[in-house]
């Protein structure tokens, strides 16, 4: 049981350390070492497991807590979770608090200014890669282009445009 | 909200947000995040509708946060309650976006292990692709929102253009390319005065 927490632990803060861009990026990495590597689960469990974390609310990375515990119960999740958060958590705490104190340093104002349109550059590309990377028939694609003019050019509330999307592809039969 | 003295890291008299509103605010953003699509909500929640920050200082935080290893979207919460609040605004995001998903996902686990199989079957996952298709739109909406007020120049529009292009069409690891557009766009940056 240590043994698997110690695992546990190792696998996912040595992951969360290498997410750079992003959590989902490791995602077959963690596939990798729970079902090939660990024998924590079969390939189907992860899949499934999978479909739960996008499921449910929250940031993707969750799937580390189910893989965890799979593992070994409650505990395996919590370690999971503080392996997966903490350590990237504080690295931005220090970031973040460098930036803080440089509040009033000329370069400062010069970064801010520089990170902007990178910035708004990759908000553009989580969603594209996203468009690109999931499989997408011609009504997800409707339903992206409608919810993108709309969202961005109204204040129609986006849980109403979740609950709609939902909606259109159940009454189209999937 | 208590008003507290401007903390020296402010540059402008501020009164910074209760802890509690900064983890109410985080419990929104995270309950509401169905199928990802968590930027969209962050800045929604942060910028427009509570006033804490404005697009710039939400932008360098957003890039700043992918940047650090680790989920963006977390990191981002750290980011920004530190920015706000110190360690205990940390904290208070930290816990708000995590906390009730966290007990989501341990509910949903159990039921599955217990139950050997998929709680809800094949319509949750046609649900499930509605939303996907919906939070990338969110994504895409929030970028069209930030570049409409953002980008001023022809410049910073095609740096713009550039990393999301190269990220989110041609596929390019998103490390490299900002290894190379932020100092590009910093040179941009120092070349040209602010407006």
């Amino acid at each position: 049981m240590i043994v698997t927490l110690l695992q546990l632990f190792w696998l996912f803060a040595l992951l969360s350390m290498v997410a750079i861009g992003g959590g989902t990026g490791v995602i077959p990495d963690i596939q990798r070492a729970a079902v090939d590597t660990h024998h924590w689960l079969t390939a189907k469990e992860f899949l499934d497991l999978f479909a739960i974390s996008r499921a449910a609310p929250g940031p993707g990375s969750m799937i580390a807590v189910l893989v965890g515990q799979k593992a070994a119960g409650l505990g395996g999740a919590a370690v999971s979770f503080v392996a997966m958060f903490g350590p990237s958590s504080v690295a931005v705490w220090g970031l973040a608090q460098f930036w803080n104190r440089a509040a009033r340093k000329p370069w400062r104002a010069v970064v801010e200014r520089a990170l902007a349109p990178v910035g708004i550059g990759m908000t553009f590309a989580s969603g594209l890669a996203l468009a690109r990377g999931t499989e997408h028939a011609m009504l997800s694609y409707a339903i992206t282009a409608a919810t993108t003019l709309i969202f961005a050019f109204t204040s129609i509330h986006p849980v109403l445009l979740l609950a709609i999307g939902a909606a259109t592809l159940l009454l189209a039969g999937g | 909200m208590p008003t507290r003295p401007t903390p020296p890291h402010l540059a402008v008299p501020y009164t910074a947000p209760s802890l509690a509103a900064l983890f109410r605010g985080f419990v929104s953003i995270g309950m509401s995040s169905f199928g990802g699509g968590l930027t969209a909500w962050v800045r929604r929640e942060v910028v427009q509708r509570r006033g804490w920050m404005d697009d710039q200082q939400f932008l360098s935080g957003y890039a700043l946060s992918q940047l650090v290893p680790g989920a963006t979207n977390v990191n981002l919460a750290v980011f920004i309650g530190t920015h706000l609040r110190g360690v205990a605004g940390a904290l208070a995001c930290f816990a708000g976006l995590t906390a009730p998903p966290l007990l989501i996902i341990l509910v949903l686990g159990a039921l599955y292990f217990g139950m050997h199989g998929m709680p809800g079957g094949t319509s949750i996952s046609v649900a499930l692709s509605g939303m996907g298709a919906v939070a990338i739109g969110l994504n895409l909406g929030t970028g069209i929102r930030l570049a409409r007020r953002g980008i001023r120049g022809v410049v910073p529009g095609l740096i713009t253009a550039t990393v999301a292009l190269s990220i989110g069409v041609a596929g390019f690891p998103l490390i490299k390319v900002l290894a190379i557009m932020i100092p590009v766009s910093l040179l941009a940056a120092l070349w040209t005065r602010p407006a």
